[in-house]
């Protein structure tokens, strides 16, 4: 249970580095840190204490065995928050090419 | 798997594939990527025609990719809502495709263009045919991707700003998604849409449902841009060129917002009272609040996005009232909206072409220099603000009709508010816009080239002729069959598993 929580607290602190920092790069590191809370969340979804890897053979008889899914499935996820967050940081890179500064007060063309 | 599931893996592989081609040899080839993009949306635009003949002949159809029946592999169910949508997303491809072969000459590289564009398209495509959860998320990603590119396509100040918004907003957007999509995996321990129907169905109501429902409510509704979530899209909707803005605002945030809500919470998780008056609610309050922000925009473009968002308050209004006739409106006004508003942005595109403005105020008189874009310009303002016999009137009529009969009267007047509201602001682009005396510097202006006229005269067609599809005949193969797919609820998971065979 305490996991879970951990997977909570790590979540909020990415949501908390979204909604209140200034500064574009930490706005980024924060969705990064709450991509990876929600995938380690996932992986704990499918994990099971002592475990093992659920491949059949025919000698071993499989008691307590890991959900795989979850973990081929987070390998998607990890590899689609990549793009993203390359597709941010060069975002970021003309930003500061054009406005000379990464802070967000600062960045304000647009309203209305 | 029938012989015509075949059809169904190419509404991805056919825009995958063209964006992959064109990235490769565009750069080289310069003609390529025009004829490319033109083709491959037209191929798409007559497979999703026949894909509504099929369903027609053959009820649903799946498909198993890799051969791995589903709920063990990826499923592709095509059914009437998935062909619905397809036709509404491939119709505005391919006529925006043919209206940017002439207007994205004023940008250096067009290939990279054609090559986010169809990128997006098979994203949109992929979220609508597939049957499979996670496979949602995975295309629901592949076109937020896409889109913010694309809005950031300019590369000047205020497109980059936006962009960043949009990205920040639809990351944490898909991040909700996601969560509820691992509660619902550790609820069920499936991921396939219909085998989550029935567990869900066999296991009733429970507190982890109602969270998921609030996750998703969130995500997609971020992606929708219904009220409490909308603040990106006036930013990224008007900063992106015109013909990405029809896409946006006419297909994306439907496919990705209104679509996944509809499919998810009517067939997958079930409707419940309680999150159906949510959909009332908030399809309510983006459709009044949207329209109070649009009176007073000067900027076209922005004003458009803001109608946007009060348009697709009607339609999650006609989702959420749950009665035949409402899901029949709302997902008509869905239609007809995406038409539309594609126009009117084409058409703003057409005018920013030709004066290099979007501020209404330093246009007028344009009606007599540019005829084509001031006629299909009327054409689309009439239908949005709901005057007979345009495409709007009939679909906002309906959901009017459905809300009084579900004995919601306070809807049915916000509605027809809100459509009174939309008729004065389209009076002000009109009178701004096109009529009044034409400037001094408006005297050499010329109407838009060749495929830009095409493509506008094509979306104002169908805004004329689009009451058609209530008649008799028609409505029974598009709408019906869409809305029943609908309707029919929970019973999604035992349809899809008859066809697996």
């Amino acid at each position: 249970m305490i996991l879970y929580i951990l997977c909570l607290v790590l979540f909020c602190v990415g949501l908390y580095c979204i909604l209140r920092k200034r500064n574009i790069i930490k706005i980024i590191v924060g969705i990064i840190i709450a991509e990876y809370a929600v995938n380690l969340f996932f992986v704990l979804v499918g994990y099971r204490m002592e475990g093992r890897s659920p491949i059949y053979a025919s000698d071993a008889d499989i008691l307590n065995m890991v959900d795989a899914l979850p973990q081929a499935v987070v390998l998607t996820s990890i590899v689609i928050g990549l793009a993203t967050t390359a597709l941010l940081v060069a975002l970021a890179m003309r930003i500061y090419g054009k406005y000379g500064t990464f802070d967000i007060t600062k960045i304000r063309e647009l309203r209305g | 798997m029938t012989p015509e599931a075949q059809i169904i893996p190419f509404f991805v592989i056919i825009p995958l594939a063209g964006a992959f081609v064109t990235a490769l040899v565009g750069k080289r080839l310069k003609a390529l990527p025009d004829i490319l993009g033109v083709m491959s949306t037209v191929g798409l635009l007559a497979l999703s025609l026949v894909s509504v003949q099929l369903v027609r002949l053959s009820g649903v159809l799946v498909y198993s990719v890799g051969a791995w029946r589903p709920p063990v592999g990826i499923g592709m169910v095509l059914d009437g809502l998935a062909s619905f949508m397809l036709v509404t997303v491939n119709v505005v491809a391919a006529i925006v495709v043919l209206f940017s072969v002439d207007y994205m000459k004023r940008f250096t590289s067009k290939w990279q263009f054609y090559s986010l564009f169809l990128l997006m398209l098979a994203g949109m495509n992929g979220v609508v045919v597939t049957g499979d959860l996670f496979n949602l998320f995975v295309f629901l990603e592949i076109a937020s991707v896409a889109s913010y590119a694309l809005v950031a396509f300019g590369t000047e100040k205020q497109e980059l700003e936006a962009a960043f918004k949009y990205a920040v907003m639809g990351t944490v957007a898909s991040l909700f998604v996601l969560l509820g999509i691992v509660f619902l995996y550790s609820f069920t321990s499936t991921l396939n849409m219909a085998d989550m129907a029935l567990v869900l169905a066999a296991k009733g109501p429970s507190h982890i449902v109602l969270l998921v429902s609030v996750l998703f409510l969130m995500g997609f509704g971020l992606k929708a841009a219904l009220v409490p979530f909308h603040a990106w899209l006036p930013d990224a909707h008007p900063s992106a060129p015109a013909p990405i803005s029809a896409m946006l605002s006419g297909v994306l945030i439907k496919s990705l917002g209104v679509y996944a809500l509809c499919r998810i919470f009517y067939n997958v998780i079930g409707m419940t009272p309680a999150v159906s008056s949510l959909f009332l609610f908030l399809g309510a309050l983006s459709m009044v609040i949207g329209v109070f922000l649009a009176i007073g925009q000067w900027d076209l473009k922005r004003l458009l996005a803001y109608h946007s968002i009060s348009q697709i308050g009607y339609v999650v209004l006609g989702l959420g009232l749950a009665t035949p006739l409402g899901i029949l409106g709302g997902l008509f006004h869905l239609f007809n909206h995406s038409v539309f508003k594609s126009l009117l942005f084409l058409n703003s595109g057409s005018l920013e072409h030709a004066t290099g403005t979007r501020d209404l105020r330093k246009m007028g008189g344009l009606m007599q220099r540019m005829p084509v874009t001031g006629t299909t310009s009327l054409v689309a303002s009439m239908s949005i603000a709901g005057i007979p016999p345009f495409n709007g009137f009939w679909s906002k009529l309906i959901i009017i009709i459905a809300a009084v009969e579900a004995r919601r009267f306070g809807y049915a007047f916000w509605a027809v508010l809100a459509s009174l509201l939309t008729l004065a602001s389209f009076t002000k682009v009109m009178k701004y816009a096109f009529l009044g005396a034409l400037r001094d510097k408006g005297r050499a202006l010329a109407e838009a080239p060749v495929f830009m006229r095409c493509a506008m005269i094509l979306l104002a067609l169908i805004c004329i002729g689009g009451g058609a599809l209530l008649a008799p005949g028609i409505r029974d193969v598009f709408l019906t069959r869409a809305a029943d797919v609908v309707l029919q609820g929970l019973r999604y998971g035992t349809e899809v598993f008859k066809r697996v065979g």
